[in-house]
């Protein structure tokens, strides 16, 4: 176990947690997050020393329920509506930089 | 205005009806109190001054029409800013929302709208609702009323302290872990988390799905009543809200209940004159007639760590959606990942992206089942604690907050003493349980009188329960009369 909270700690996987999030997070940053992950994984430790053999997981607080609507259209929100908010627009679609045959 | 100031919804829905004031006048007080108090107080990020005066004039009309009032007829509310209301902004206390209008109105706000209730502008917040105390709203912390150098506590900080400091009668915040039962402790008044599910959360922007709670506050117990019979009732828009009809009030005392007094909730750091006033909350109860059980939630200690693990699991996932396409903010910096990773870097504040990482973290592979997966067992066992209270009581009642409102600025550089404030709320919340903060009493810390609460926890599905305790308590005691020392 701790083991764990030293990985979490470590520059490193910080690094690659943030680039999973997609956070940019500069060195610095980094290794203050590491050394506040690792105060907050040893909280965290009791979990780990909990016998939970056997025990369900809670997924949900109201009952694991799958819940249908009937298969009829209602209207969407208007288009102009939705895109009020939008940071770049063209037309009736959201503007993004390019994403093929650019950077990435 | 003191007339205003110092009526409940009920009082002031009768008044309005009556036709002894209008829905103009109470827009109109209620924006002259915001207005002189706010500056120092800080509770609204944005005021919909004219929506509030074109509802209050219909309202009006439709009264001089004969037409009938609905329950909340002309009874200003404020909602905490991560409540969806069609046009305003609402933009969670972030750098990432502002600006943000909602296209469309939640489902709880329509439902207060129709009952004739006013909105009148958004509260500060905990950006994203993460936090206890408004010190992570980008946009500067909310103030208690009762010693502006102190916190008023959160998330909810501004809705509660709207309520407190008589802006309006009846606020909405959201409880994820405990978000408006704390800062209804701090500032003093009643603070009402229902079960979970009983209130649709379509329109509320999500923090931890499987917790989020919309949630009144109010001066009385009667108010929270009437907000939640409002709010509440099935939704086809929310598939995990509840297939049951609104709230209804359950008559009666509160003689021969069992009142349980689980130990593990007056824990080493609970404040001692706190202990002391739910001592004496629990000597009322005894006195009205119910019997004091004690009982065990034995797995108590593993609430913090399980909320933090499945609360930053479901909030990493659930803030993915701000990646600067559709809404809020945007930073462009190379192709489409760049613009992702440097909107996300600039939009979000510290404790946000502690969480986001946190989330990111539990969930990722590897790490996945030691941890959310360990987790969500835990919550079982957290359940099944209250469960088996619940087989010797009726209800379980404890302190809301180990401490009275803290200074601003005290745990502001340590995430886990921060966390740790959360401790006698977040295991109600994991077990998805009712519960209400009643004001139960004061302490006297640094020379200044300080409100405290009194916790009273229902099972699944018991909020009337719940609430016909708090009546009974409210009606024996004198706390939740006592207004803050701040006069507009």
């Amino acid at each position: 176990m701790t083991s764990r909270t030293d990985h979490a700690s470590d520059g490193d996987v910080v690094r690659t947690i943030a680039a999973l999030a997609r956070l940019d997070i500069d060195e610095r940053e980094a290794a203050a997050l590491g050394r506040q992950f690792q105060s907050i994984l040893k909280q965290f430790e009791s979990l780990s020393k909990l016998d939970v053999t056997g025990v369900e997981p809670m997924v949900s607080a109201s009952g694991a329920q799958s819940v249908l609507r009937d298969d009829v259209p209602v209207p969407s929100l208007p288009v102009d509506v939705v895109l009020a908010n939008a940071p770049a627009r063209v037309e009736d679609f959201y503007r993004v930089p390019k994403t093929v045959g650019g950077d990435e | 205005m003191s007339d205003y100031v110092s009526m409940d919804a009920h009082a002031l829905r009768d008044a309005t009806v009556a036709k002894k004031r209008s829905a103009r006048d109470n827009v109109r007080d209620a924006f002259r109190v915001i207005d002189a108090l706010d500056a120092k107080l800080h509770a609204f990020l944005t005021l919909d001054r004219d929506g509030a005066a074109r509802r209050a004039e219909e309202l009006d009309a439709r009264l001089a029409r004969g037409e009938e009032p609905g329950p909340l007829f002309g009874v200003p509310v404020a909602l905490k800013a991560n409540m969806c209301l069609e046009g305003v902004e609402s933009n969670c206390a972030s750098r990432m929302l502002e600006g943000y209008k909602a296209p469309y109105t939640a489902t709880f706000v329509k439902r207060l709208i129709e009952a004739g209730a006013i909105p009148v502008g958004m509260t500060n917040m905990d950006e994203f609702a993460m936090g206890s105390s408004s010190e992570n709203s980008a946009f500067g912390p909310t103030r208690n009323p009762w010693d502006t150098g102190r916190t008023p506590g959160g998330s909810s900080s501004g809705s509660a302290v709207a309520v407190a400091a008589g802006m309006t009668p009846i606020a909405l915040g959201s409880d994820t872990g405990g978000s408006v039962r704390q800062p209804a402790a701090l500032c003093g008044i009643h603070g009402f988390k229902p079960t979970y599910g009983r209130v649709s959360r379509y329109g509320l922007i999500a923090f931890g799905s499987s917790l989020d709670q919309v949630s009144p506050f109010a001066r009385s117990v009667r108010d929270v009543e009437l907000v939640t019979s409002v709010l509440s009732g099935s939704d086809r828009e929310d598939s995990t809200c509840l297939d049951e009809p609104p709230y209804q009030s359950e008559p009666g005392g509160v003689r021969g209940l069992r009142v349980g007094v689980p130990r593990e909730y007056f824990p080493d750091v609970l404040h001692g004159d706190v202990r002391a006033r739910t001592q004496e909350a629990l000597d009322a109860l005894r006195a009205l007639g119910c019997e004091i059980v004690p009982v065990s939630l034995p797995h108590t200690d593993h609430a913090i760590p399980t909320y933090y693990v499945v609360a930053t699991a479901e909030a990493s996932s659930n803030l993915a959606r701000y990646d600067g396409v559709r809404f809020g903010l945007r930073r462009e910096r190379g192709g489409l990942q760049g613009m992702f990773a440097a909107t996300r870097e600039a939009g979000f504040g510290a404790e946000v992206k502690r969480r986001i990482l946190l989330g990111t973290y539990v969930l990722s592979a590897g790490y996945h089942d030691a941890w959310y997966g360990r987790a969500l067992k835990v919550r079982t066992l957290l359940r099944r604690d209250f469960e088996t209270a619940f087989e010797q009581c009726d209800v379980v009642v404890g302190p809301t907050s180990p401490e009275a409102a803290f200074r601003l600025g005290a745990k502001s550089d340590d995430p886990v003493a921060m966390y740790l404030s959360d401790i006698l709320t977040v295991p109600v919340s994991l077990a998805g349980l009712p519960a209400i903060s009643v004001p139960c009493g004061f302490v006297t810390v640094e020379g200044r009188e300080l409100p405290v609460g009194l916790q009273i926890v229902g099972p699944h599905r018991g909020d009337a329960r719940v609430l016909r305790v708090a009546r009974a308590f409210e009606d024996a005691t004198t706390h939740a009369t006592r207004r803050a020392p701040v006069n507009a």
